[in-house]
């Protein structure tokens, strides 16, 4: 095979390329602010049943009671339903996912989908996934900022939105870089995964003409590319890294 | 006018009663140092005191103002929100691990709040702290990041960045307990230039002989209660009470 052959194969993964980029980029639009709202959830205090609870003072700790009042008087379901949003989409395959959001529209609900959907499938399947994860790296890093940093931002007057934006924020996220830069570069690598949905990303096509040309050389070249991709995944969080390395 | 008024404050956690039927007041320039054994609830008090904490009864009144206030049965009931926030302008707070804002350089931990929570000029702000920094003798610090800092530096700081407030009276919470023997003494002495200042102060520590110089007032705290109270030589030279003759008796051992 010439060289010739070689600039073909990469001139026709080339549309695969740009589309496994746009997933990868879109997937983590969406699903860094969703995972950072499923957090929220995920910490949620909100007993809507509290008032089965006996109170002690009028801002004193409550205290449960036994059996079933103590127990719904402690429920809390904003943080229960995110539980379940997590457990469900770390412990199933994304593959599963994938399918079930591709083909739930039509044989749950008899909607008929247009081929354009497959897109949109992929990008909700990988979002509500990658929001998951996203989700409790976020609250490691938030529930790792110490509570005097709280208390100084209470004794100064600063409202829940500005401890979190301005004080809160900032660190978490400077502590929770090198999980976010595992799981995008775990991303660049499941962006393959739209295959499921017959979606043409690069991994696709590679297969595609792999098989048509009876050669392995496509799918060498698919490889490349997502070991450079995740080259400069790792290259730019080392920079962002070191940008927020001013302050311990 | 008093400048802070707690009134019979009690506080549980779960069934641990560490604050029982506290009353406390402080006027305009006085300095009063808590002192007591640890779990003695000194500091439970003054966390209450800057609503970290929330009392389970009695009143919280800043200048005539109530955070707190307890009805017939004496159980505290708290205003809303908006209005501790209020309340908060009136305080500051100085701790004993100095929570700075590590991501902050020092010139902003002072200057954020006043400008975001005080919406104050930005200017007028940044002159008032370079004349703290220049008082706290950090004016070349203001670029530093907490990090870059020796604690007793970081004290300085905190104690900087609370003052930027403009409180009508300041706490502290065991200012030197974090701090190597030799970088008290630096603290001691801001405290000390305040209260010749005529600043309201209300000090948890450990400090007796600092405790003496600097108060007009001692509260010898033990068991969720004040056991002793009085002018600081009465109280350190000459107590009254048999677990405040103990409890000095170990210090100057």
């Amino acid at each position: 095979m010439g060289s010739a052959e070689y600039f073909n194969i990469i001139y026709q993964l080339g549309d695969g390329m740009l589309a496994t980029l746009l997933i990868f980029v879109l997937t983590l639009v969406f699903s860094m602010p969703l995972g950072l709202l499923v957090a929220f959830a995920r910490m949620s205090k909100w007993t809507p049943f509290g008032f089965l609870l006996q109170k002690e003072g009028s801002l004193g700790k409550v205290v449960a009671t036994g059996g079933l009042r103590g127990w719904s008087g402690n429920f809390k379901p904003i943080q229960f339903l995110a539980k379940v949003y997590i457990s469900i989409l770390r412990g199933t395959p994304l593959m599963l996912q994938l399918l079930v959001v591709y083909f739930a529209p039509y044989y749950v609900f008899g909607i008929n989908l247009s081929k354009e959907y497959r897109l949109i499938a992929v990008l909700i399947g990988f979002s509500i996934n990658y929001a998951a994860y996203f989700a409790e790296i976020y609250r490691s890093g938030i529930e790792s900022i110490p509570v005097g940093q709280y208390e100084a931002a209470s004794v100064l007057g600063y409202n829940k939105y500005q401890t979190f934006f301005k004080i809160v924020f900032p660190q978490m996220v400077k502590r929770i870089l090198p999980p976010v830069t595992n799981e995008i570069i775990t991303l660049v690598k499941d962006t393959a995964m739209a295959f499921v949905l017959n979606y043409t990303e690069m991994f696709t096509l590679a297969k595609q003409i792999a098989a048509a040309k009876t050669t392995i050389i496509p799918l060498f070249i698919a490889g490349a590319f997502y070991f450079m991709f995740n080259w400069v995944v790792a290259y730019v969080m080392e920079r962002v890294e070191k940008a927020l390395s001013y302050y311990r | 006018m008093k400048v802070l008024e707690i009134n019979h404050c009690n506080k549980k956690f779960g069934e641990n009663e560490v604050l029982k039927d506290i009353s406390l007041s402080v006027s305009e320039g006085q300095v009063v140092s808590i002192i007591g054994p640890s779990g003695s609830g000194k500091s439970t008090l003054l966390r209450c005191a800057t609503l970290l904490e929330t009392m389970d009864g009695g009143d919280l009144i800043y200048l005539g103002n109530y955070a707190a206030k307890a009805d017939e049965n004496g159980i505290s009931t708290y205003v809303d929100e908006n209005k501790l926030r209020e309340i908060k302008k009136h305080f500051g707070l100085v701790f004993q691990n100095f929570n700075l804002f590590p991501h902050y350089s020092v010139m902003k931990n002072i200057t954020e709040p006043p400008i975001l929570i005080g919406k104050r000029s930005k200017d007028e702000v940044y002159g008032e702290a370079r004349v703290l920094l220049a008082k706290m003798g950090l004016s070349e610090k203001e670029d530093a990041y907490p990090y870059q800092l020796s604690g007793g530096q970081q004290q300085r700081v905190s104690i900087a960045r609370a003052l930027a407030m403009k409180p009508k009276i300041l706490f502290f919470d065991e200012p030197t307990s974090a701090l190597d023997p030799e970088l008290t003494g630096e603290i001691l002495k801001v405290i000390k230039d305040l209260a010749a200042e005529h600043m309201t102060m209300v000090i948890v520590t450990h400090e007796m002989s600092f405790a003496r110089d600097v108060s007009n007032h001692i509260i010898f705290m033990d068991g969720g209660v004040i056991v002793e109270e009085g002018a600081p030589e009465e109280v350190i030279n000459n107590p009254k009470q048999e677990r405040t003759k103990a409890f000095l008796g170990r210090f100057q051992q």
